[in-house]
């Protein structure tokens, strides 16, 4: 669970009890049947738009195509229905795992894209499906009657019970949300979304959250699906994945709010009944304007509550008091035990961008506990150097060994376990989540528990001095405090050595002492640094051994004040000219 | 199967790939200015397609404003027309409804205001549909010329295989690349050329040096839409439609522009003809249910082997 849940989690649990009693209480006294099979829609298309949010609302990848496997889920029940009369108790189930090995598959060529190749490509899948439905001639498939088993075959005379069913699926998805939404699932997909290379530098496996995702996600619209071919007892690939059930479980979402449990019900409360009533009222009298006036309807609202109806309400009336967090009930586990002898070694290590020769067989060793300081002009080659260690990119040739252990050929988050914690030259933080939660999602990316991620995250705050700023949203900090932020979001991963890029750059003068000092404190609890840094007189300061690095090559290397006055390295810094005057 | 048989099926669905392999690529053109520059996706390019078709019947049959071109040329004209006004339409779409979700006032924002871009799309594509259907009717029409069942026939070529080009889209094909190839120009060799590419590279820096972005983003849109509009005309020459024939298309162009690569006018272009082809091609061997599905499976085998589409470029720094 995340610092703070546990009373959102009860408020939500409340709500949602309240929510369903209501629903159920007003259903039953609909008698109508036209008006109870809207009841009954409205929550199967909330938990479709849940099972949407669940995966791209907290990922932010848009999936367009959703309706894969709210279509797999419904033709599972329906032709193991028709052809074996499986009962549509096994055939949901059936059909989510269906849909949970479908979300598997299409996950794993499908998450190598990006932005909107990934979403655009969503959409090719439950297309071609639906195209291959009609080929294979299940155009049109009814359910046979069993009306002497209603329970068993799922039909029930009385449309109510439809209602009961649907309700209690709603309320299953709910929960399901919400753990999720409080746990360090949530977190992760959040994280990733708010800035996926962070997340994976501090330790996320942002590939396997987010198949996690789609496959706990696919699972749910199946059920959607299963239970909506149930209720209207015919399906056609066109109603099932066209792209308008796609589209029906994103409308719900944004328009009730992304990223929170509540959303998808709000939309479905709204959208379904508003566009039923205006098909039934409107549709026979003037064909098309009842999608004109849901179309301005979806406008108008979007314009008014941008983020969707939940948070403009949420904002507006229930705006959440900033709380304190309560000291944590673990310990934060013991620092490691300081490393000795050689920490770091890389050994001619290349990496070329066509022409350019990047990094150029660079050999450097790091010896634990000391700070090493890689400067150089710009383009010289550090940042990509950081890149190659951390995984980022990959390596043309040459060697780098943590402790004896090869860091080449590893995933990112990989590396970070393996005991790197690195910090970015524009600084990437999770800017919509506190300050917090930044830094325990390197705890989570360190494989700690719960307990433990938070209370070493707060202990993280307190070695970089940032405790007061613990709720904080990280958006709202200074540089300065984004700076640390980050470094105590490295620290939180209990990293061997920390690569931190540019830390300084952009701080004032007295903001930079104050990092500077942070770093002192580090190194004199026996933390291994490797930092890039620009400024001069602050690296004199600090680093214990200087490698200079220019178009690639290491110039120099030694002890800073020995560095400093070869001529090379004045070269590289300040050009021939300002060398010749320093010989005349 | 017949030897010279096999050959003139090959024959003409290669020849009939590339000619509507050019309209399609005209089309997935106008999305891509729009896409490439705003990075908006925008649901409703389907309708703008259909609202090209509505403005050319209407110009050509309904009105009769064209009927002293003849149906040889009228209707050709009247597809060019359908450009200028579904501009200006697109413009004041723009200006009214996307502008609100995009641009500058957008970004930044978590996600750049995308889930907003979305929804407010969808929402226009449903309100176009249905306006349609209230405006026009339902029943299928076409902008008849009777080039359209016509075809120059050249050949025997090879033993007794002769290839057919049908009239009216082979010369829909030759507007088609004029028109792509104009608005190729525009883009690289005019100021408003430098300045849309400036905005769509970097908004912000582009405002810094005196562009108006938001200027640069309605014409985009205008622009786009009207292009968008040409190849429409252009298909409701040969093809029937309703209002809802956008839908169809809306994909076809997403898939051309995302092979292509986002960005990338060019790409955009080869993208949409290579859909043309293998949906022409496919023929030869799928049932004709398939060829959609087709499409798809090409589409999708083609991005997981080049990511960042055929010409795109992909960039990021950490």
């Amino acid at each position: 669970m995340r610092p703070g849940a546990a009373p959102r989690l009860r408020r939500d649990r409340l709500t949602l009890a309240i929510v369903i009693a209501a629903y159920l209480g007003i259903s039953l006294l609909v008698s109508n049947s036209y008006f109870q099979l809207m009841m009954t829609l409205v929550p199967i298309w909330a938990v479709m738009g849940l099972s949407w949010n669940l995966f791209s609302g907290y990922s932010g990848m848009t999936s367009f195509g959703h309706a894969a496997f709210f279509g797999i889920g419904a033709y599972t029940v329906t032709l193991t229905l028709v052809h074996w009369s499986l009962t549509p108790w096994v055939g949901i189930p059936l059909g989510m795992l269906l849909a949970a090995g479908a979300a598997f598959l299409i996950g794993m060529p499908t998450f190598r894209l990006r932005g909107h190749y990934f979403a655009l490509s969503m959409l090719a899948y439950p297309l071609a499906i639906m195209y291959i439905m009609e080929y294979l001639g299940f155009q049109e498939v009814s359910i046979p009657m069993h009306s002497q088993h209603p329970v068993f075959y799922l039909q029930f005379t009385d449309p109510r019970l439809f209602t009961v069913l649907a309700v209690a699926l709603l309320a299953v998805a709910l929960l399901i949300s919400i753990a999720a939404e409080n746990s360090r699932f949530g977190l992760a997909l959040l994280a990733i979304r708010q800035n996926e290379l962070a997340a994976e530098a501090a330790g996320i496996d942002a590939r396997r959250w987010k198949m996690r995702g789609l496959v706990a996600s696919g699972a749910m619209a199946a059920a959607a699906g299963g239970l909506y071919a149930c209720v209207l007892l015919v399906v056609t690939p066109d109603s099932v994945f066209g792209m308008l059930v796609s589209a029906q479980a994103l409308v719900v979402t944004l328009f009730g709010g992304v990223a929170t449990v509540w959303g998808p019900v709000i939309g479905a409360a709204v959208l379904i009944p508003l566009a039923e009533s205006l098909n039934a009222e409107l549709g026979n009298y003037f064909p098309g304007i009842q999608g004109v006036v849901y179309g301005l309807a979806i406008i108008v609202i979007i314009r008014l509550a941008p983020e969707g109806l939940f948070w403009s309400i949420r904002d507006r009336w229930f705006r959440p008091v900033p709380q304190q967090i309560p000291p944590a009930h673990a310990a934060a586990p013991p620092p490691r035990k300081a490393d000795s002898g050689t920490l770091l070694q890389v050994k001619d290590l290349s990496r070329a961008f066509g022409g350019l020769r990047a990094v150029d067989d660079v050999s450097f060793s790091v010896q634990a506990g000391e700070i090493l300081g890689i400067i150089g002009p710009n383009g010289a080659g550090k940042t990509t150097l950081f890149n190659l260690l951390n995984g980022v990119i990959g390596a043309d040739g040459g060697t780098a060994t943590l402790a004896g252990e090869s860091l080449l050929g590893r995933k990112v988050h990989q590396v970070c376990r393996m005991g790197i914690g690195r910090t970015f030259q524009v600084v990437r933080s999770f800017p919509r989540l506190s300050v917090l939660d930044n830094v325990i999602v390197g705890g989570y990316g360190a494989g700690l528990s719960d307990e433990v991620a938070i209370a070493t995250a707060q202990a993280a705050l307190a070695r970089v001095g940032l405790s007061a700023q613990a709720c904080d949203v990280a958006g709202r900090l200074t540089n300065r405090q984004l700076r640390l932020m980050e470094l105590a979001r490295a620290l939180a991963g209990q990293p061997r050595i920390l690569l931190l890029d540019e830390t300084l750059a952009g701080l004032g003068r007295d903001e930079c002492d104050d990092v500077l000092a942070v770093l002192q404190r580090l190194r004199a609890e026996g933390m291994t640094i490797v930092i890039i840094e620009h400024t001069m007189h602050a690296m004199l300061r600090i680093a214990d051994h200087f490698v200079v690095l220019d178009h690639g090559r290491v110039l120099a290397s030694g002890k800073p004040r020995d560095v400093v006055e070869q001529d090379a390295v004045i070269e590289a810094y300040l050009g021939k000219k300002f060398l010749a005057r320093v010989h005349a | 199967m017949d030897w010279d048989v096999l050959i003139e099926n090959v024959m003409n669905a290669l020849a009939a790939g590339a000619i509507i392999g050019c309209i399609y690529g005209l089309m997935c053109v106008g999305l891509g200015l729009i896409f490439g520059v705003m990075k908006v996706i925008n649901f409703a390019q389907g309708e703008l397609l259909m609202l090209g078709m509505y403005v050319s019947l209407y110009l050509v049959a309904n009105w009769g404003v064209l009927a002293f071109l003849g149906p040889y040329v009228g209707p050709f004209v009247g597809a060019m027309l359908a450009g200028p006004v579904v501009f200006v339409g697109g413009m004041l779409l723009h200006r009214f409804v996307i502008a609100q979700v995009s641009g500058l006032r957008t970004a930044g924002s978590l996600d750049d205001g995308h889930f907003g871009q979305l929804i407010v799309t969808l929402g226009v594509s449903l309100i176009l549909q249905n306006g349609g259907l209230m405006l026009f009717g339902s029943t299928p029409r076409n902008v008849l010329t009777p080039l359209s069942s016509r075809a120059f026939e050249i050949g025997p070529v090879v033993g007794d295989a002769t290839l057919f080009l049908n009239k009216a889209r082979l010369i829909a094909c030759a507007i088609s690349l004029v028109t792509a190839a104009a608005l190729y120009w525009l883009l690289e060799h005019t100021k408003l050329g430098k300045a849309l590419r400036a905005a769509a590279d970097n908004p912000t820096a582009a405002t810094y040096m005196g562009i108006d972005v938001d200027r640069a983003y309605r014409i985009a849109f205008g622009i786009g839409s009207g292009v968008t509009a040409v190849a429409g005309g252009l298909i409701a020459t040969y093809l029937a439609f309703t209002p809802f024939v956008g839908f169809d298309y809306v994909i076809i162009m997403y898939s051309g522009v995302v092979l292509g690569g986002m960005g990338s006018i060019l790409g955009a272009f080869w993208g949409g003809l290579t859909v043309g082809f293998v949906q022409q091609c496919s023929a030869l061997i799928l049932p004709p249910q398939l060829q959609n599905a087709a499409i798809f499976v090409v589409f999708l085998l083609i991005i997981m082997l080049r990511p960042q589409g055929l010409f795109g470029r992909s960039a990021e720094r950490a």
